[in-house]
């Protein structure tokens, strides 16, 4: 399906992270946001503001991120795509209700530019050390998927994904962005809407009576209904049968999250994206993602130049990890560097999927800026030897 | 569902009582304006003494017991009036 | 004869019987919700329940509308999100006094300062009751509650004034004795535009009445009755409640005000002129 044109801004532009972030929401078809101001995320929702009475959307800067994080649920119910944005510490308020909406399968968008933390930490500087917490950060067991833009284009492009993703999986999407791609102007080009692929919510086409919210035919993905339409549906947050009615007892609980995470994981391939270069002769490959992708690329170059057999493995999904990928490249390469603004976080994953048949090496930053290449040029020659 | 039907020319109205689904807790009996109902010496399954009307030709069918009661176990209807 | 009560088109019957205790005032206001449904003849198929968590979080789960069984305290704003996305609903929140008042108490503030066209119905039963029976922003003075074991000491929040302060323009509280007086309220709140408020006192004899001595549910019930005056329009600073004291019901507030979404049009369209289109609700 193709844009609305209405949102679509199409040209060449100079747009920092955060307002391409905006404008890809809006090319998404994204026509609500619930949002609360949180440096270095602010500027989404401002233009936000500006744009979305001319688009005909609703924008409510709500009293907390814990209001706007279920805000946002509501309106998906009524009908509507949409998003919330935020940083680390009202990341950390929404995650109840990243919980709730992974629970009642709602597709919606959670923006998180990340800062140093934790806690207030660096509201102004770059950090990615809320990569775990995207995963994880709800109580109990389900999956989402995570996006990692490395440039304001991305941020444009991949929030548009993040939408699709949300609708074809009925899961929140976490959009992990960092304060340096956020704040960072560079050209961003939009292009006409029509061709801009949106994915449209998957509704039902059964008669009120037929339906049950919760049934799935074999893919794992319930259709979905929007108030008003006659359903009389309802829905919980509590373990539910297909009727969406509370049932609660182990062998209800054992479908229904046994699906809720199965519908990522069995689909991993078809939601994982990455982007390898120099990976066929590489001995060491980088594995790295957003804002610290770009500072990579700089070491890559440096160590090709010393004849090192280096390659780039870059996540552009960040969860589900691509530990099949992974797993092929351990079986053949030396050693795997990554480097990340924190004390490692996606490294447990690649530890995790490497299973120790290559040396995996960390290169940890404490954030408030990026690496120096340098740094990380270091490591690839030491993972070389 | 447990009936209690006694025809009457003053009754305007009559419950409708589903006993099980009672939980004794009395609001029918102590407010119906007309005192048509009390407890009845029987049990139902979970182990209340469910009302009766004991006074079936003083039911107007006003219904408060119906809007009173939390289990939806009782109703008032007004009976349509026969020439 | 075979008459089903009225009231089961409204329920859920393939998930009765209900969990509520024998003398618990809940029921009786599902009874008359319904009927204040019936009375303002809005299409039921337009009709949101949205309730937050605990006894009368419940609600939801029982009415045969389109219903949302959200996280605890958070009714409020999901009903906005809701209510904005689609401005042709009508969104009802039906929750509790612990869940609206206290974790839930942020959202209530601003979602009635912002006039968001919502009916807010709370049922007031002084307690947590589904995780016990603790103290709650309402719980009097000196009631006994599990975390406060030796008598509350903390003045409580009188709704009817929280609510007028933060700016609802219907504001109602009623006990689950006046059964009629709750369903008209409804009804009221239900056709006016903007944030509005109907607080029910309700029984709690397992916990709350239990502890306190208040009796069973019909002994409580024998109370409101016997302890309440109807002061419509009276000054909602004068009507907060004392242990075991006197209980002023009424219609407090019945005033106008441009709902979020009056000002959201109106503001625009002064401000961006004839290139706004007013927003009815996303397309």
């Amino acid at each position: 399906m193709r844009a609305d044109p209405k949102g679509v801004l199409t040209g060449p532009h100079f747009l920092d992270g955060d307002h391409a972030c905006c404008e890809g929401a809006l090319a998404a078809g994204c026509r609500f946001v619930a949002g609360y101001p949180i440096t270095p995320s602010t500027e989404v929702v401002e233009r936000i503001a500006a744009r979305f009475p001319y688009v005909g959307g609703i924008f409510i800067q709500m009293e907390d991120e814990i209001a706007s994080s279920i805000a946002i649920l509501g309106a998906v119910w009524a009908g509507a795509k949409a998003m919330t944005v935020t940083s680390g510490p009202g990341f950390s308020l929404m995650m109840e209700h990243i919980g709730l909406a992974a629970m009642l399968e709602t597709p919606a968008v959670f923006v998180d530019v990340q800062r140093g933390g934790p806690s207030t930490g660096l509201p102004t500087l770059p950090g990615q050390a809320d990569m775990m917490q995207a995963r994880w950060g709800s109580h109990g067991d389900y999956e989402i998927i995570a996006i990692s833009p490395n440039s304001p284009q991305e941020c444009f492009d991949l929030s548009i994904v993040a939408f699709n993703l949300a609708e074809q999986y009925r899961v929140p999407v976490m959009f992990m962005m960092d304060e340096c791609v956020g704040h960072m102007t560079e050209k961003v080009i939009i292009p006409p809407a029509e061709e801009i692929e949106v994915t449209e919510r998957h509704y039902t086409k059964k008669k009120p009576g037929e339906y049950l919210p919760y049934l799935t035919n074999g893919d794992m993905i319930p259709e979905m209904v929007k108030a008003g339409d006659g359903y009389r549906f309802h829905v919980t947050g509590l373990t539910h049968d297909q009727r969406g009615y509370p049932v609660m007892n182990p062998d209800c609980q054992e479908k229904l999250v046994r699906r809720l995470v199965e519908k990522i994981r069995l689909n991993a391939d078809k939601i994982i994206r990455i982007e390898e270069d120099e990976t066929d002769d590489a001995d060491v490959v980088v594995v790295s993602y957003g804002i610290t992708s770009r500072v990579a690329l700089r070491a890559i170059q440096t160590a090709r130049a010393q004849g090192i057999k280096v390659g780039h493995l870059r996540l552009i999904t960040v969860w589900p990890f691509p530990e099949r990928r992974v797993r092929q490249l351990a079986e053949r390469i030396k050693a795997f560097v990554l480097p990340e603004l924190n004390y490692g976080q996606m490294f447990l994953e690649l530890q995790r999927a490497v299973e120790g048949k290559a040396k995996t090496y960390l290169v940890p930053h404490g954030g408030g800026t990026v690496h120096r290449p340098e740094v990380i040029y270091e490591q690839i020659k030491e993972a070389a030897k | 569902m447990e009936q209690e039907i006694k025809k009457s020319k003053q009754a305007r109205g009559q419950v409708v009582i589903d006993a099980e689904r009672c939980k004794g807790c009395g609001f029918c009996v102590e407010f119906c304006p007309t005192e048509v109902l009390e407890f009845s010496n029987e049990f139902n399954t979970k182990g209340y003494h469910p009302p009766y009307a004991a006074k079936p030709e003083a039911c107007s069918g006003c219904d408060l017991c119906g809007i009173y009661c939390p289990d939806f176990a009782i109703f008032g209807i007004r009976i349509k009036a026969v020439a | 004869m075979n008459e089903t009560n009225p009231v089961e088109q409204y329920l859920r019957m393939d998930r009765m019987p209900h969990i509520w205790c024998s003398g618990c005032g809940l029921g009786t206001t599902v009874n008359c919700f319904v009927r204040a449904l019936e009375g303002c003849q809005i299409p039921l198929d337009q009709i949101c329940v949205v309730s937050g968590i605990g006894c009368t979080g419940r609600v939801a789960g029982y009415l045969k509308l389109d219903s949302f069984h959200t996280t605890h305290g958070r009714p409020i704003p999901f009903a906005t999100g809701l209510k904005l996305a689609n401005p042709k609903l009508k969104v009802v929140v039906y929750s509790g006094d612990g869940d609206l008042i206290a974790i839930g108490g942020n959202h209530f503030i601003h979602a009635a300062r912002r006039n968001i066209d919502i009916t807010v119905v709370c049922v007031n039963n002084f307690t947590y009751g589904m995780t016990g029976g603790q103290v709650t922003p309402t719980t009097p003075i000196d009631a006994t509650a599990t975390t406060t074991p030796y008598g509350n000491f903390e003045e409580p929040f009188s709704l009817p004034y929280l609510a007028e302060s933060a700016g609802a323009v219907y504001v109602a509280r009623w006990t689950t004795y006046h059964i009629r007086h709750i369903t008209k309220s409804i009804k009221e709140a239900l056709q006016k535009k903007g944030f509005s408020f109907v607080e029910i006192i309700s029984p709690c004899p397992t916990l709350y009445g239990r502890r306190n001595r208040l009796g069973d549910g019909l002994e409580m019930m024998k109370f409101y009755k016997e302890n309440s005056t109807i002061k419509n329009g009276a000054d909602t600073r004068e009507v907060g409640l004392g242990f075991k004291g006197q209980i002023v019901c009424g219609k407090f507030i019945d005033r106008e005000r441009p709902s979020f979404l009056e000002m959201y049009n109106l503001k625009m369209s002064e401000r961006l002129g004839s290139s706004y289109k007013t927003y009815e609700g996303i397309q």
